[in-house]
């Protein structure tokens, strides 16, 4: 896996919010079939890199590269046509639109021949968006919402799937239900995931390899299992928490 | 009751000019969050364009009505929409992410631009147009009082109800639509969902233009004279529509267009004339005090 090009290579990036630094100078790599998880606290810049990646914020120094193509200064919505898909921070469902309307968003940027399939196939991994179909998104619950963020930005049959806190606020069980769905879409359909999360315990378990951030720095990298067994990690971020 | 009815008819001609104008406002205003002064001018431009191409194709010897009717309204919207964009690229653009009274202030900076160039160049005084379509049924007759339903104003009805059924259904129903509607509610997901949001910024600013470009060429055939300054009042009739329909909202601006224009209608015909926009902005006032939203608006409140 390491001897191949990353499919994704973040590299000394750093964001600005106006003058307020955002990220420090951040390298992340995602290869190609992998599960990516980046843990750390609040406000530590997760939510920052993964928008960086889509260029909103724009990296102000650095290179982010997708599928061998530099894409740091291109304009967000043409990086997105690139087969990449985010599920971002705080869900962001168009509330005045069915979820039929919000799949179909999804769908946007391929166009509508296979639409309808990959509608059951929606509906097969979250049933429940079957039953609210036609109902506005902003009347969902959060976990439903939640399952329609993801299964919107599977709609663009992305390659790499960029998940932002999909277990934010969430009963465990839809949260288990959540990763479950991921997962299997990695193992069965090899889909590229970067998932940001402060559940840590859960991220690690489930990602081949997660780093570490803190203040705007990867401050630790490796395997999820190394990382769940490492001393800080477990003192920062999983004594007292998830288990 | 038949001057009632006569007078009826006269508001939904009216109504209808006012409402093909209100729905650019209240697009623009639902994707940009701004209020586009410049629109009414672009409604006034529209209503030139008309005039001069009517005369240029009568001027060719074309003699169908219809067939001219045909060309006037699509060479109008064509160009009129060219202004749009070009406003929008030249104005509102470049100030997008600045401060939101900036391109406020260039869209009444738009306003008298358009005003003076037209002012100009076609001369400050009154354009006539001499009556094209004349005619039109007699409904009804009673004590020496005809109420008269004109050709003119079945064309204006009926265009605006075909052209505000074909637009709704492109906003429901459309790829387009949907876009303009994401970038509407959420346009920083739009564009994770790779939605070029300025391309789709500029759309709206077209369909607006066009449509009231067909409220130009609506009101050049039914009074059949045109000034530049006609896209002032105007345009502060259907703004004013606009937000009693609930900015914002297609069907409230369709329905505030109506409404201002029977209000302004009725009470001249039975008040005063002189007072009819005092009536339509005092509706506009007693309408917003119990409905702060506007008829059709929605709440602000929105489960998240």
């Amino acid at each position: 896996m390491s001897t191949k090009e990353p499919l994704l290579s973040v590299r000394g990036v750093q964001t600005y919010y106006g003058k307020i630094i955002a990220l420090k100078g951040v390298d992340v790599d995602v290869h190609q079939g992998e599960i990516v998880t980046i843990i750390g606290a609040n406000g530590a810049g997760k939510s920052t890199l993964m928008m960086t990646i889509c260029g909103n914020p724009r990296a102000r120094t650095g290179t982010i590269t997708y599928n061998g193509i530099d894409i740091t200064n291109m304009p967000t919505f043409e990086i997105m046509r690139m087969s990449i898909a985010q599920s971002p921070e705080g869900r962001r469902i168009f509330p005045r639109m069915s979820v039929l309307e919000n799949l179909q968003m999804g769908a946007a940027t391929i166009g509508y021949e296979n639409f309808d399939a990959d509608l059951q196939r929606m509906f097969e991994l979250f049933p429940i968006l079957r039953k609210r179909q036609s109902q506005r998104g902003g009347t969902l619950s959060g976990g439903e919402q939640q399952m329609l963020a993801i299964a919107r930005a599977l709609m663009s049959r992305p390659k790499l799937l960029m998940l932002d806190e999909p277990s934010l606020g969430l009963a465990p069980l839809i949260v288990k239900q959540i990763f479950e769905v991921v997962a299997d879409l990695n193992k069965t359909q090899g889909l590229t995931v970067c998932l940001v999360e402060q559940n840590a315990y859960h991220a690690l378990k489930l990602a081949h390899r997660g780093y570490v951030m803190v203040n705007g720095l990867i401050t630790m990298s490796g395997t999820g299992k190394e990382l769940l067994e490492s001393e800080e990690v477990r003192a920062a971020y999983l004594e007292g928490g998830k288990h | 009751m038949e001057y009632f009815l006569q007078q009826l008819i006269n508001g939904i001609t009216l109504g209808s000019i006012y409402g093909l104008i209100a729905i650019g406002y209240t697009m623009v205003y639902g994707i940009v969050g701004m209020i586009n002064f410049a629109h009414g001018d672009i409604f006034m431009v529209g209503s030139f364009l008309a005039l001069i191409v009517f005369l240029s194709v009568l001027a060719l010897g074309v003699s169908s009505i219809p067939l001219i009717l045909v060309i006037v309204l699509i060479a109008a919207m064509v160009l009129a929409s060219v202004y749009g964009w070009a406003i929008e690229r030249i104005a509102y653009r470049p100030l997008r992410g600045s401060f939101r009274l900036a391109p406020l202030i260039t869209a009444i900076g738009m306003s008298i631009v358009l005003q003076n160039f037209v002012q100009l160049v076609q001369g400050a005084r009154v354009k006539p147009l001499p009556p094209q379509i004349t005619g039109g049924f007699k409904l009804m007759e009673h004590d020496g009082f005809t109420v008269n339903l004109s050709y003119v104003q079945i064309i204006i009805v009926l265009t605006t109800v075909v052209l505000m059924i074909i637009f709704s259904l492109l906003i429901a129903k459309t790829p387009l639509g949907r876009a303009q509607r994401s970038c509407e509610q959420d346009a920083k997901m739009a564009a994770l969902l790779g939605i070029n949001v300025d391309r789709t910024i500029s759309t709206t600013f077209v369909i607006g233009a066009a449509l009231a470009a067909v409220a130009g060429v609506m009101y050049l055939l039914y009074y059949g004279v045109i000034d530049f300054y006609i896209g002032f009042v105007a345009g502060v009739k259907a703004f004013t529509a606009a937000v009693l329909g609930g900015i914002g909202s297609l069907p409230g601006a369709m329905l505030g267009g109506l409404l201002i224009g029977l209000i302004e209608t009725f009470w001249s015909a039975y008040f005063s004339i002189e007072y009819k926009d005092v009536a339509a902005f005092s509706i506009l006032a007693i309408v917003l005090i119990f409905l702060p939203s506007g008829l059709l608006g929605r709440p602000e409140v929105e489960k998240v």
